[in-house]
């Protein structure tokens, strides 16, 4: 199986005292596969992602683990392996986007920078990036390349990150939330955008998010990640239609639904834990209603590393 | 999140190296220059002794002596002491002035801030020197009138660095609501004013020390400040200039001390900032 | 509209300015002056004293005086030098024009060091190389200008013979040659002054820009490092550089007194002290009062740069 990207015990952790952020990470993703990794802020899964292209800020550091990009492990790749491989092979799009451009420089010429900095064979750099302001959606391309990022909205700002990151073709799009900062109509548009996109360029993706909602018509499987590791994965329609993890149960509950007649959203009460702070135990017991000794005493580990599985002692349609 | 004990500032200024060599250096100028205050050099700086002129330091003359047979050592000390009195004095008046027209300015507003942040551009207007060197010729030549034109001339700074947290304190939404509310303004501002407006203050005081420590010998270098014979340590740099090819000693021991003490004063201001500063991470 | 209140503040600052020169050096009591046009007048025609007068607003009380000085300056007249019988105005073209050359060099030689020193040490903050960039800063900071000159003209004098200062001052017309290598060691002593507080800026722009955003977005293209350093983290610290550079301008038109006393350049400096020596009232008066225009118009000019530098301000 010729996994496109394959992730094995990754960690991140604080740089200074070696505090742990992201623990034990491990998943793949196939040509053309579409996955979801969702969970809340500090959960880690942002963390990961930035692991990926070796983007992660002064002050953290990988701990140990692999990730492997079509066979090769980039941990350990060459600064200048790894630089030929970001906006190429795997791009990447961030959750602000209105710090994420650099103020003082054309959007054109950012966007041809993305061209210049790899050897490809596009014959008019100048008209590929204007058609790639054309198809997401920038009314008036030619204007938008001589103007400077402060002159759009943060909706227009993002699809032109997206139009960047998708001038070389890449293999793997990396999505940190691209939609969060901004409003909801927006919001659907862009996910229509970028879901039209990758279909058309039969790309794989990496979609982060702490809204469960936005995966469900976007990707193919998805992850879900609790203080720094991963509770549950599967497909969209075994965590839709039959969470396994008590916290993906709840993340559920908390999505509004449409025709709901509640006028309050429910939520899991109290906060996750830092990912350091989780000794033996499961990280979300303090907060489950199932929760027992056993949960206390001894750390759940995901049931099999493959396609679905869950990290809990006692999962949904088991026998409790 | 667990309590621990709170650590005051000088607790984390003693972290940060630069504070603690800076601290190291100051103290001994500070000590040499007390030394020569109370005449416990053990020459005269301003005995003279034409045979034993132009030695290289040696085990009498620490330092060496200058043309005229005076030992460079004590003229050292005694200059850096008159450097640092006229700095001590200079920045203190700037200070008191420069912060309470800039509190008053900022607490006030309107038409008193408004000359007070005008007379501070205007000052703000020259270079040190060439106001220093103005007002000294218009004054005077003696210790008090040299700090009084430098206390001038560093006015201004302490005026905007005190004005800045009052403008901002001004405006937080805690200081406004308890307004309102009917508590006294003095009372809201000296609570909140003070810790916030303490620490740059200190910081600009250590600053400007550096700084009045080289415009006073930059003036006396120019013949405007301490007259010869006293020692001053730009006056000692001007006079070892014809020396300078064939007793490198005379130029280099007070260059060396006005180095040494600015650098000190630097590194405390540095200390300091990052003591004081609330996300206590040094720049480095 | 915003135009009109810049140009109103700066005439407020320049009329205080006037003000303030006027009264700093005015502090003599005016006997001093009348005694003195008296005793030394020696080699002016008796139009030019009658215009001193005026400068000087003698005999008027002392608003007087001042509006009689003010009216005297903006129309040009400058005072005269008793012991040259020159106009001062005369005088001070040329002096300003060695003294602006002087600054521009320095504040570029300053700049240029700086900015690379600062780039130097924020590559890796921490680190042994950053500590030496940072030790080297502040020595420029703390070793006197004076102290810097008189060992440079020491040992280039003494031990290698070459000292282009010692002979006669040449401008940049006259002898370009010789005019540049005077220039040298003063504006290299300027230079390192103005290094170090423009090195502490660009160190501290550059480390907090390179955690930006747009920062991590580039790399995440795969620009080239380098090109990142450049077009995205030093093109967006650059505007406290600019203003860490305006200011250090101006401070070396009034800074640059003892190098141009040292290294005998006939500068604005130069041409202040010896009035203050030789008690030339109306020389000193109007050249502090030509300084502080020429600072403020380069406040202007800095503000300007800005524009240009960052495009969001309109």
């Amino acid at each position: 199986m010729n996994k496109l990207l394959e992730i094995s015990n990754l960690s991140v952790v604080i740089a200074e005292d070696e505090r742990v952020l992201v623990n034990d990470v491990s998943f793949a993703i196939e040509p053309g596969e579409a996955v979801g990794v969702v969970g809340e802020s500090g959960s880690g899964k942002t963390l990961s992602a930035l692991s990926i292209l070796g983007l992660l800020a002064r002050g953290l550091k990988i701990g140990s683990g692999e990730v492997k990009f079509q066979g090769d492990n980039l941990i350990q790749a060459s600064d200048e392996t790894l630089r030929k491989i970001r906006g190429n092979e795997i791009a990447m799009i961030y959750q602000d986007p209105m710090t994420a451009l650099n103020p003082v420089m054309k959007l054109g010429d950012q966007l041809l920078e993305v061209l210049n900095s790899h050897e490809n064979s596009i014959a008019k750099p100048r008209e590929h990036v204007l058609e790639g302001l054309a198809a997401v959606g920038i009314p008036d391309p030619k204007r938008a390349f001589e103007s400077y990022p402060h002159e759009f909205s943060g909706g227009m700002r993002q699809r032109v990150m997206i139009a960047m990151s998708l001038l070389l073709s890449p293999k793997l799009l990396i999505a940190d939330e691209p939609t969060t900062a901004l409003d909801v109509t927006i919001q659907r548009q862009i996910l229509a955008l970028v879901a039209k996109e990758r279909r058309r360029r039969n790309m794989s993706m990496l979609w982060i998010t702490h809204d469960l909602g936005v995966v469900a018509n976007l990707v193919d499987r998805v992850i879900v990640m609790y203080a720094g590791r991963i509770v549950e994965v599967g497909t969209v329609k075994e965590i839709f239609n039959s969470p396994k993890h008590p916290y993906t149960v709840g993340l559920l509950a908390s999505l509004p639904a449409a025709d709901s007649s509640k006028d309050k959203l429910a939520s899991i009460p109290g906060v996750p834990p830092k990912p350091w702070q989780v000794g033996d135990s499961c990280a979300f017991s303090p907060r489950c209603w199932k929760s027992e000794e056993n949960c206390r005493s001894k750390r759940p580990e995901l049931s099999d590393r493959s396609a679905s599985a869950v990290a809990c002692f006692f999962p949904e349609g088991s026998s409790r | 999140m667990k309590t621990v004990r709170e650590k005051t500032w000088i607790n984390y200024y003693f972290k940060s190296t630069s504070g603690i060599v800076g601290l190291f250096l100051v103290s001994v100028m500070i000590t040499l220059s007390i030394v020569s205050a109370f005449s416990l050099a053990p020459i005269d700086p301003l005995e003279q002794n034409p045979i034993s002129a132009l030695q290289g330091p040696n085990s009498t003359y620490w330092f060496g002596t200058d043309q005229f047979g005076r030992d460079i050592f004590s003229r050292s000390i005694d200059g850096m002491r008159r450097s640092l009195s006229v700095a001590i004095l200079s920045v203190s008046i700037a200070a008191l002035v420069g912060v309470f027209l800039g509190v008053i300015g900022g607490l006030f507003g309107g038409w008193i801030d408004n000359i007070v942040v005008r007379s501070s551009d205007v000052i703000f207007a020259f270079p040190a020197i060439l106001l220093a060197l103005a007002i000294v010729n218009s004054l005077g030549n003696s210790w008090i009138d040299t700090s009084i034109a430098i206390a001038i001339v560093y006015t201004p700074i302490f005026i905007r660095v005190a004005r800045g947290p009052v403008l901002t304190v001004k405006e937080m939404d805690y200081v406004k609501s308890v307004r309102v509310l009917g508590f006294s303004t003095p009372r809201i501002l000296i609570r909140h004013l003070m810790p916030n407006v303490f620490a740059p203050i200190v910081v600009q005081i250590a600053l400007s020390l550096s700084w009045a420590i080289l415009t006073e010998s930059g003036l006396s270098f120019l013949g405007l400040g301490t007259q010869p014979p006293d020692a001053s340590l730009g006056l000692m740099v001007s006079e070892a200039q014809p020396l300078a090819a064939f007793a490198w000693w005379a130029l280099a021991f007070p260059s060396i001390f006005i180095t040494v003490v600015v650098v000190g004063l630097n590194l405390v201001g540095d200390g300091l900032r990052d003591a004081l500063d609330p996300a206590r991470r040094s720049s480095g | 509209m915003r135009f009109f209140n810049r140009i109103a503040t700066v005439l407020t600052t320049l009329f205080g300015i006037s003000i303030f020169v006027f009264i700093v050096l005015r502090v003599i009591p005016g006997d001093t002056i009348t005694s003195s046009l008296g005793i030394e007048t020696g080699v002016l025609t008796p139009e030019q004293i009658q215009s001193l007068r005026e400068y000087y607003g003698i005999d008027k009380p002392l608003i007087g005086q001042y509006l009689s000085w003010i009216t005297s300056f903006l129309s040009g007249d400058l005072g005269f030098s008793y012991s040259t019988g020159a106009p001062v105005w005369e005088l001070t073209k040329p002096a300003l024009l060695v003294t602006t050359q002087l600054a521009l060099f320095g504040t570029i030689l300053g700049v240029m060091m700086g900015v690379a020193v600062g780039m130097f040490s924020a590559r890796k903050p921490g680190s042994a190389r950053d500590f030496a960039g940072q030790f080297f800063g502040l020595l420029a900071l703390a070793i006197p200008g004076f102290v810097l000159s008189t060992t440079i003209v020491t040992v280039m004098a003494n031990r290698f013979q070459y000292f282009p200062n010692g002979y006669e001052y040449m401008t940049p017309v006259e002898d370009l040659s010789m005019n540049l290598q005077q220039m040298l060691f003063p504006s290299l002593v300027l230079g390192i002054a103005v290094a170090a507080p423009v090195m502490r800026t660009t160190r501290s722009a550059l480390l907090e820009t390179v955690d930006k955003d747009f920062v991590r977005t580039a790399y995440g293209k795969g620009v080239k490092p380098r090109i990142v350093r450049l077009r995205h983290v030093l093109r967006n610290s650059l505007i406290p550089i600019v203003t860490m550079t305006g200011i250090q301008f101006g401070y070396l038109l009034g800074g640059a007194v003892i190098v141009e006393k040292i290294f005998a350049l006939p500068g604005m400096g130069r041409q202040i002290l010896d009035a203050i020596n030789k008690r030339e009232y109306a020389t000193v008066q109007s050249s502090i009062m030509v300084f502080a225009i020429l600072f403020v118009t380069i406040n202007i000019v800095t503000d300007w740069v800005y524009r240009k530098v960052d495009p969001r301000i309109k």
